[in-house]
Formats: C-alpha cells, sequence, structure tokens
C-alpha cells in the first residue's frame, strides 16, 4: 500500500500542495493535469529526487519520506527517457543490475528477458541516439524494470508516439501492470487514463483536484476545471431555479433565451451545467421521447474525430454532438442543416459555484 | 546582393591580415632555419633535455592538479553555494595576472623559509630550482583552462541523467564515474590538453622559481641573451613544432566520438 499523505513542496514560484492519495498494490493511477501542475515534481517527490517540505509517503507501513534514493521501491522514467547517450542499449538495461554487482552471465541472461519482454531484443547493439521515439521508451521501460522496482512511475510515457506505436505500448503498459506492479502514469490526456487506469488523480495548479475511479471522475467531476479536462465539452455557466409544478426538476438559464432542465435539488445558485456529448440525441423532426430537453438548431461545423463525427450545433447555445458516420452520411447532417437536439434531464450534470 | 559581395571581400580580407599576422612570424622563423640548425638542435643534448624536461614537468602538472580540478570544476557545474561568483573568478585569476608576479606570489609559499618549503624539503622535495617549482608554476598558471573546459563540459552534461542513474540505485560515486564523467569526457580531456599546452608554454612563473633545471622557453631566453637570434631561433623552431605537433593531437581527441540523444 503506497500512502502519500499532505505532501507539499515549493520550488520558486511553484507549489505542491498537501496532495494525499492512496494506492493498493497493483493499482494503476493516472495522474493528468495541464503542462506545469506539477505532476512530475510529484514523480520526482516519490522517487526521492526532490524532498518534500512537509507531508509523509508510506510504503507498507514504512515512512520512506526522506528515505535515500537507492533505497526506495521506485523506478521512475522521465518523459524525455534520459537514456544514456554513451552507452548501447545493453549497456542501458544492465545499469542497474551492474550497480548490484551481479555475476556477468546473470546480467546478460537478465537483459536477455528484459529485452524480450519489451520487444528490444534486436537493438541491443544499437546507441541511444539511433533509436526511434518508440523503441527508446521501450529501452527506457526495460532499463528501468531491470532494477525491479514495485512501483513504476512513468512521465508521458506516450506522448510523442504515433497512434500505432501508442497501441503497442498500452499494451506493454498493462502487461507490466498485470504483472503485479503499481504504476503511476502522468498524463494529460484523458483518453489515455480511461483507456488504462483503475484510479485518476487531477492535479490542479500544484493541488489535487480530484481522486478516485475513472469512473467517478470522468462521470461525476468534481470542478469545472475536472470537467473539462475530462473531455467534457458542453459546459456552460448557469443561474438556477426551481422549474414551477416539476418537482425534483431544476430549470438552468444559460442565456436570455434559453434554459434547460436537469435534475437537482431546488435552489436558486449558480453553477454549471455539463452534457455529455454521447448522451445526446440528434433527430430530424421533434421526437417523442422521455427526453424533456429539445431544442431545434442548425448545424454549423462538422468534422471527424475518431470512428465517427462531431457536430457543433447552434440551438440557442452552442453544443457538441457525436455521431457516428452512417448517421452523419444517412441524415445529410452538412453545415446548416436543421435539426432537433434532445437530452434527458438526467444526463445534465450541475455543479455549484 | 552587391553589399554582401563587398561584405564578404572585407571579412575575407581582415581574416587573411589575422592568419598571416599568426602565420608569418612563425613561417619565418622555420624558414630562417636551415636543416643543419635543425639537425643540430636535435642532437643537442641540453635542448633534447630541456624539451623532455618541459613536456614532462607540464604532464605531471597536469595529471597532478588535474585530479583535484576535475572535482572543483564538478561542484562548480552542478552545485549553487554561497559565493560561487567569487570562486569562479578566482579560478581565472591566474590568466590575468601577469606570470611573473604569479611566480614572485609562489615563491612566497614555497621558498626555504615557508611551511611548504620546509615540509618539502623534509621529504627530499626542492620547489626553488628543482622540478618541484617547475610543475607548480606550470600548474599554477594552466590550471584556470582545465577547471572551465571541465566546469562547461559537466554543465552540458543533461542532469536527469544522473537522476535517473540514481534512481536506478547508483552511488553519487558510481553515477560520477560512469555517466557525469563519461559524458564530459571530450570537456574534461580538451581541458587537460589546453593545461598541458599552456604549461608548456610557460617562462615568466618558472625563471622566478627555477632558473636551473632549464625549461625549454628558459633555454631559448638564455640562448638569446647570451648568444642572439641565430642561436635561439633554431631551439624555438623546435620546441613550437613540439607545441603544434599537442595542438593537432587535442584537436584530434576534440572530436566527438559519442552518440548523443538526450
Amino acid at each position: 500500500m503506497l500512502e502519500i499523505k499532505d505532501i507539499g513542496i515549493r520550488l520558486g514560484d511553484f507549489a505542491l500542495e498537501e496532495v494525499s492519495l492512496q494506492l493498493a498494490p497493483g493499482d494503476y493511477l493516472a495522474l493528468l493535469g495541464v503542462s506545469g501542475a506539477g505532476k512530475t515534481v510529484l514523480l520526482e517527490v516519490l522517487a526521492g529526487l526532490v524532498k518534500p517540505q512537509h507531508g509523509q509517503i508510506k510504503w507498507n507501513g514504512h515512512d520512506i519520506t526522506l528515505a535515500r534514493i537507492q533505497q526506495r521501491p521506485v523506478g521512475l522514467v522521465y518523459q524525455d527517457l534520459s537514456l544514456f547517450p554513451h552507452l548501447d542499449v545493453f549497456s542501458n538495461i544492465a545499469y542497474a543490475l551492474k550497480v548490484r554487482r551481479l555475476p556477468k552471465a546473470q546480467i546478460a541472461s537478465r537483459v536477455e528477458a528484459l529485452a524480450n519482454e519489451t520487444g528490444v531484443s534486436h537493438l541491443l547493439a544499437r546507441f541511444p541516439g539511433t533509436l526511434s521515439g518508440g523503441e527508446a521508451q521501450r529501452v527506457a521501460l526495460a532499463r528501468t524494470l531491470a532494477a525491479e522496482p514495485t512501483i513504476l512511475l512513468l512521465d508521458e510515457p506516450l506522448a510523442n508516439l504515433d497512434a500505432k506505436l501508442k497501441g503497442e505500448l498500452r499494451g506493454l503498459l498493462r502487461q507490466i501492470n498485470r504483472s503485479g506492479k503499481t504504476i503511476i502514469h502522468v498524463t494529460h490526456d484523458f483518453m489515455e487514463a480511461a483507456t488504462l487506469a483503475n484510479k485518476v488523480a487531477v492535479i490542479e495548479k500544484g493541488c489535487l483536484a480530484q481522486f478516485g475511479t475513472p469512473e467517478e471522475v470522468f462521470r461525476h467531476p468534481k470542478s469545472e476545471f475536472v470537467a473539462r479536462f475530462s473531455g467534457i465539452k458542453n459546459i456552460f455557466p448557469c443561474r438556477t431555479e426551481p422549474m414551477p409544478g416539476q418537482q425534483g426538476l431544476q430549470k438552468a438559464t444559460i442565456n436570455p433565451n434559453c434554459a434547460l432542465a436537469f435534475l437537482g435539488p431546488e435552489e436558486h445558485t449558480q453553477g454549471f451545467v455539463m452534457i455529455p456529448q454521447e448522451d445526446i440525441l440528434l433527430s430530424q423532426n421533434p421526437i417523442e421521447s422521455s427526453a424533456v430537453n429539445q431544442f431545434q438548431g442548425v448545424v454549423k461545423e462538422s468534422y471527424i474525430s475518431g470512428a465517427g463525427m462531431e457536430l457543433l450545433i447552434d440551438a440557442g447555445f452552442e453544443v457538441v454532438v457525436s455521431v457516428s458516420r452512417l448517421s452523419f452520411e444517412k441524415m445529410a447532417l452538412m453545415p446548416g442543416k436543421k435539426v432537433w437536439v434532445s437530452f434527458k434531464a438526467s444526463t445534465v450534470k450541475f455543479l455549484a459555484d | 546582393m552587391l553589399r554582401n559581395w563587398k561584405m564578404s571581400m572585407v571579412f575575407l580580407f581582415l581574416s587573411g591580415l589575422v592568419l598571416l599576422f599568426i602565420v608569418a612570424p612563425l613561417a619565418g622563423m622555420f624558414l630562417n632555419t636551415s636543416a643543419g640548425q635543425y639537425a643540430d638542435t636535435l642532437t643537442d643534448p641540453t635542448v633534447m633535455r630541456s624539451i623532455r624536461l618541459t613536456l614532462l614537468s607540464s604532464l605531471a602538472g597536469t595529471l597532478i592538479f588535474g585530479i583535484a580540478a576535475i572535482p572543483l570544476a564538478y561542484l562548480l557545474a552542478r552545485k549553487d553555494f554561497f559565493l560561487k561568483g567569487l570562486v569562479n573568478g578566482l579560478v581565472d585569476l591566474p590568466v590575468v595576472i601577469p606570470h611573473s608576479a604569479a611566480g614572485i606570489a609562489i615563491l612566497g609559499v614555497v621558498s626555504r623559509g615557508t611551511l611548504l618549503g620546509k615540509a618539502g624539503e623534509a621529504a627530499g622535495i626542492t620547489f626553488v630550482g628543482g622540478v618541484a617549482g617547475i610543475v607548480l608554476a606550470m600548474a599554477f598558471v594552466s590550471i584556470p583552462f582545465l577547471i572551465n573546459a571541465a566546469r562547461d563540459g559537466f554543465a552540458a552534461v543533461p542532469e536527469k541523467l544522473e537522476k535517473a542513474a540514481l534512481n536506478l540505485g547508483a552511488s553519487p560515486w558510481r553515477v560520477f564515474f560512469t555517466v557525469s564523467l563519461p559524458l564530459a569526457r571530450r570537456s574534461v580531456v580538451s581541458g587537460l590538453i589546453m593545461m598541458w599546452a599552456r604549461g608548456l608554454s610557460e617562462f615568466g612563473a618558472v625563471i622566478i622559481i627555477a632558473y636551473h633545471p632549464m625549461i625549454t622557453p628558459v633555454l631559448i631566453w638564455e640562448r638569446f641573451t647570451s648568444f642572439g637570434l641565430a642561436y635561439a631561433r633554431p631551439v624555438a623552431a623546435v620546441f613550437v613544432i613540439v607545441c603544434l605537433a599537442v595542438f593537432v593531437l587535442m584537436r584530434l581527441l576534440s572530436k566527438n566520438h559519442l552518440h548523443v540523444r538526450n
């Protein structure tokens, strides 16, 4: 069990403030945040490369806050990988093994096994400067795994890789995680976090904004920052009031001409409403359904997004809707096309200011 | 275009002038020395002994003081400490002070009445008028070349590589010898050769401490003042060839053989 309690450090203008979280062995934590949020500093604190000014780090009940770097059960892979440029791939992977003064034959067989595991056995004689991004990333992983860390800290491991390499590396990371290693993976890509992690922590300006399972964080963001970071594009500031005669329903006024209904406590307040784009239905005519929010709008823009399409629709407020390519073609959803937008009050999430 | 052409001509002319300024006196010296004079000089045991003494004294100074200077260069590159700017300035001091003054300063520390002088005598080491004094004087004036080159070399090694090595379980000693020093090797070697080369050419500080045994720059001066230009020139020409060989060696070793990615 890794326990991080109230960790804080000030580095010039930047401060990491009272970060607390707990991870069980084998957990895969995605540490999300924009550049400069403090994600890498937290990794360096965990690795012992930067001493925290307050707080405590415990591993299986032992306080390792001020433990020597070499005595921590932690392996760190930097974003720039920091492979030793003067050593070939074999020597890079063997570095941690030589530190432990293992016999040569044992080093050779261990390097071979790690190289096979990470798919770099054909690169052992090459120098880091001659490797592609994906190859270098695998070598860096193999080098860190050679030190047999219990916790693997990865700083943006999938950044700067093409889609194919990302897919391959994701598979490798899952495999490493399944072997029992706890992984803390820094990223600014919520999709990456959602597809790999069983825990997500969002860091905002040095503070832990939210920590939980991907479901908790992405479906129930606690702040506008987390919501925007979670890929929710339909976020609108609003003023709320009870909807007359509709018990349990609240009215959220987005602008003078537009209001929508959502489920929430009856009160007058201000905040944000969020509508997940995959929960919005598009139709050519008004439809009779349980969706109480129905607006006529016009397609303003359309663009390819992954396997489907994303549409920007002006329905009195600009809303982003996801549709399949088939629906896009069948309904001829070109800019200027009039459509009806509908969604249930229960899909609308409200965040108080 | 015309302006560029004119500019190129001016730059070429000025560059040529500077190169001529460097090459002409040396070429004159080589060309005014006959083959017979070269042969006589190369077989003159005094000259050969002096060149050997000069090369070895400078090498000894470089190796002995280099061992201490490299850690200092590393500290200056990696650590922030109180009065670091002053320390950086002190390192450059031997370059900016007159070398005869440097000789006087060293003499004040190693002459027979001083603590170091007495300690040296007790250990059988003679500084004043001895090889140890020559080594000391050469190292004093040339050590900034090593420290500055090595400091720049260490500063160019990404700190993350050292952190990565620590994270892989290496001790700080191991990190220094397996990561920092190998990656700064080019600059350190270049600095060592510069220090050696600079030590070879030292005259002012050495003559104050040790007129004898005679290093080549002192021998050239002695031949010039006692016998004139014709006797000093062949020794100077041979010694300059030796210095050029050292310089060429330095250039060859400075070539980058590293595969650098980070």
